[in-house]
C-alpha cells in the first residue's frame, strides 16, 4: 500500500474522451449521408407521384397526344415508339453481348481478354451524347431520322451493360460442370451451348432486364436519330422518326406550358415505374441464379 | 479388343465432323462480337472527329480558348462551355465525393443489418432514376426552391466570395446544374466505395480495434488507405459521368454563353450545349462547331474514362491490404 492512489477511473477523459466525441461526430456524419440519399430518393419519387396523379387515367395510357392548344389526349404513340425502339435495342445488343461474354470467358487468351474488356468499359463510359451523334453521322445523315436508327444507338449504349453482365455470370458457373462436360467428350460448342449457357441464363437476363431498364430512360442518343416525329398519331414505321417517352418528356419540360408539364410528369411516372420494377425483376432473378449457382 | 463394336471408329464419324465445326465455328462467332465492339469504339472516334473536321480545319486549337459564341456574328469558342462543364462537375465532385465515401463507410461498418440491404437497395435505385426524370424534377421542383431558399441564403452569408452572387430567378443555373450531378453520381461513387470496403480483410480492421482504435480510427488509419487508388478511380467515374451527362443539366442549367464567376448564373456545358442546339443550328458553321464540341467532348470522355480504368488494373485497388 503506497500513498500515491492512482486516479483511475472508468470514465474516459482526456484524449480518449475527444477521440470518442470524434469517433461519434463521424458516426453521426455516416448516418446523416445515407439519411439524405434515402430522402433525395423519397422526394424524387414523392414528386413524380403528386404531380403526376392528375395526369394519370386511361385515356392518358391509350390515346394519343391532342392536336396543339386542344386539352386531354395521352401518350400512347410515345409508348409504342419506345417499346418497339427498346425492343429493337434489345434484339441487337443481346445477342452480340453474349457471344463477347462467351468469347471472353471460353476463348480468349488473357492478352486479348484484356483490351477487349478495356473497350467495353470505356464504351461504357462514354457520354450517351456522343453515341448519338455518331450514329447520327453514320445513319442520320442523308437518310434522315429514323426508329432503327435510335435503336442502333440504345444498342451501343446496352452492348457494354450485357457483354460485362453475361461475362461476369459465365465466370460464375463452376469450373466442374464444365470439365465434366469435356470429361464426358463433349466438344467445347456443344458444352457451351448445352450445359454452360443454360446454366448462366439467370444471371444473363439479369443483365439483359437492367440494360433495357438503363435504355428505356436514355434521351441523349435519341435526340439526333428519332426526336422529330409525328406526336398525334401511333406508328409502327421504323423507317421515320418515332415518338418516344424520354424525348416527350426532354420537349415538354423545355415548355412553358402548365398542361404540358403536368402530361410530363405523367410520362414520368409510367418511365419511372417501368424502370424501378425492372431493376425490381432484375434483382429477383439474380437472387435466383445465385441460388442455383449455388452461391 | 472386341469391346469396341464394329463401325464405330474413334475417328471422322460424322458426329465429329459436326463438332469439330461447330467449335471453330462458335469460336469465329464469338471473336468477331468481341472484335465489332473494338471496331465500334474506333469507329465512333472516326466518325465524331470527321465530321467536326470541317471546323477543326477552319479553327484549329483556338476554337478551345474562344471565349465568344454568337451565331449572329458567326463567332464561335468553347471556352464558356468548358468552363461550364468544369465548374458544374467540380461542383458535383465536391459535395458527391465526401457524402457517397460516408454513405459506402456507412453501408459497410456501421448499417444494422435489418437496414443494410434496404438502404444498398434505395441507394442503387437512385442511378437508375432516369436523367431525363432527374432533370424534369430538378426544372420544376428542385430549382424554384433553390432560387426562393437556398440561393438567397447563401447570397446574404456568404455573398462576400464572388461565386455566391446574386440569386437566379427561376432557380435554373450552373448550381442547380451541380446538384442534379451530385444526385446521379453518388450512387456511383458510393456503390463502388462499399465494395471496396468491404474487401477490406477483416483481421486488419480487428486488429485496429484491438489494439484500443475506435470505430472512425479504424476507418481512417486501415480502411481509407488501403483503398485509396480505389475510391480514386471512383471518383474518376463519377467525374466521367457528370462530364458528359447532357439531358438532365440541358434542363436545369438555363443556357449562357457568358463566363461568369456567380455559379447561380445560365451556362451550358459541352454536352448540353449539343443537346440543346439539336435542332436549331441555323448556319453550317454554326453545325460544324457543335461537333467540334462534341468532338472536345468525346476526347475528354475518353481520357477520363481511360484513366478510371488504368488506375483499377495497374494500382492493385488494395494495395497493402493484402
Amino acid at each position: 500500500m503506497s500513498a500515491v492512489t492512482p486516479a483511475v477511473t472508468l470514465k474516459a477523459s482526456g484524449g480518449l474522451r475527444r477521440r470518442k466525441i470524434v469517433n461519434k461526430i463521424m458516426e453521426f456524419i455516416g448516418w446523416a449521408a445515407a439519411l439524405a440519399a434515402v430522402a433525395v430518393l423519397f422526394v424524387v419519387i414523392v414528386s413524380v407521384l403528386l404531380r403526376a396523379w392528375p395526369a394519370l387515367s386511361w385515356n392518358f395510357l391509350t390515346k394519343p397526344p391532342a392536336l396543339f392548344g386542344q386539352p386531354g389526349g395521352g401518350i400512347s404513340s410515345a409508348i409504342v415508339g419506345s417499346a418497339i425502339i427498346v425492343a429493337m435495342a434489345t434484339a441487337l445488343a443481346l445477342p452480340v453481348g453474349v457471344l463477347i461474354g462467351i468469347y471472353l470467358t471460353e476463348f480468349a487468351p488473357r492478352s486479348v481478354a484484356q483490351p477487349v474488356q478495356l473497350v467495353l468499359d470505356v464504351l461504357n463510359g462514354l457520354p450517351t451524347i456522343i453515341t448519338g451523334i455518331f450514329v447520327y453521322g453514320l445513319l442520320v445523315i442523308g437518310n434522315g431520322q429514323s426508329a432503327y436508327a435510335g435503336a442502333f444507338a440504345l444498342a451501343i449504349v446496352m452492348l457494354p451493360l450485357v457483354a460485362r453482365a453475361a461475362q461476369e455470370t459465365l465466370l460464375l458457373v463452376p469450373s466442374a460442370l464444365r470439365e465434366a462436360s469435356l470429361a464426358l467428350g463433349v466438344s467445347r460448342w456443344r458444352s457451351v451451348m448445352g450445359v454452360i449457357l443454360p446454366t448462366a441464363v439467370g444471371g444473363i437476363l439479369t443483365g439483359a432486364v437492367l440494360a433495357v431498364a438503363r435504355a428505356a430512360g436514355e434521351t441523349a442518343p435519341l435526340l439526333f436519330t428519332s426526336s422529330i416525329f409525328q406526336l398525334g398519331t401511333v406508328t409502327t414505321d421504323v423507317s421515320k422518326a418515332m415518338p418516344n417517352i424520354p424525348v416527350l418528356i426532354f420537349t415538354y419540360s423545355e415548355q412553358p406550358d402548365q398542361a404540358l408539364h403536368e402530361q410530363a410528369w405523367g410520362a414520368a411516372l409510367v418511365l419511372m415505374v417501368f424502370v424501378l420494377v425492372s431493376s425490381l425483376l432484375a434483382k429477383a432473378l439474380l437472387a435466383r441464379s445465385r441460388r442455383k449457382l449455388g452461391r | 479388343m472386341s469391346a469396341v463394336p464394329s463401325g464405330y471408329s474413334l475417328r471422322s464419324s460424322t458426329r465429329r465432323l459436326t463438332d469439330r465445326i461447330g467449335d471453330v465455328a462458335l469460336r469465329v462467332v464469338t471473336a468477331l462480337a468481341a472484335l465489332a465492339a473494338l471496331v465500334l469504339l474506333g469507329a465512333i472516334v472516326w466518325k465524331v472527329i470527321h465530321l467536326a473536321w470541317p471546323a477543326i480545319q477552319h479553327y484549329g486549337l483556338s476554337f478551345v480558348t474562344g471565349k465568344t459564341w454568337d451565331p449572329v456574328k458567326g463567332v464561335f469558342g468553347a471556352l464558356p462551355f468548358i468552363y461550364g462543364t468544369a465548374m458544374s462537375s467540380l461542383i458535383a465532385l465536391v459535395i458527391a465525393t465526401p457524402l457517397s465515401i460516408a454513405i459506402a463507410l456507412w453501408l459497410s461498418e456501421l448499417a444494422p443489418g435489418g437496414v443494410r440491404g434496404v438502404v444498398g437497395s434505395l441507394v442503387e435505385m437512385l442511378a437508375a432514376i432516369p436523367s431525363v426524370v432527374l432533370g424534369l424534377w430538378g426544372i420544376l421542383v428542385l430549382g424554384p426552391f433553390l432560387a426562393d431558399h437556398l440561393e438567397p441564403w447563401l447570397h446574404d452569408h456568404l455573398g462576400f466570395i464572388p461565386l455566391f452572387g446574386p440569386p437566379s430567378a427561376t432557380g435554373t443555373g450552373l448550381f442547380t446544374a451541380g446538384l442534379i450531378l451530385t444526385i446521379m453520381i453518388v450512387p456511383i461513387i458510393a456503390s463502388i466505395c462499399r465494395e471496396l470496403f468491404l474487401q477490406v480483410p477483416n483481421e486488419l480492421e480487428e486488429g485496429a480495434l484491438a489494439l484500443g482504435a475506435t470505430r472512425w480510427e479504424m476507418v481512417r488509419g486501415v480502411i481509407i488507405p488501403s483503398t485509396r487508388t480505389g475510391i480514386a478511380a471512383a471518383i474518376i467515374l463519377g467525374l466521367g459521368r457528370a462530364l458528359g451527362e447532357a439531358i438532365a443539366v440541358t434542363q436545369v442549367i438555363g443556357g449562357g454563353t457568358t463566363i461568369s464567376a456567380n455559379v447561380f448564373g445560365p451556362i451550358d456545358t459541352l454536352a448540353s450545349k449539343i443537346a440543346a442546339s439539336y435542332q436549331g443550328a441555323a448556319s453550317g458553321l454554326e453545325a460544324a462547331s457543335l461537333l467540334y464540341l462534341a468532338a472536345i467532348l468525346m476526347v475528354i470522355g475518353l481520357l477520363t474514362n481511360l484513366a478510371a480504368q488504368v488506375i483499377v488494373r495497374v494500382f492493385d485497388p488494395l494495395k497493402g491490404a493484402h
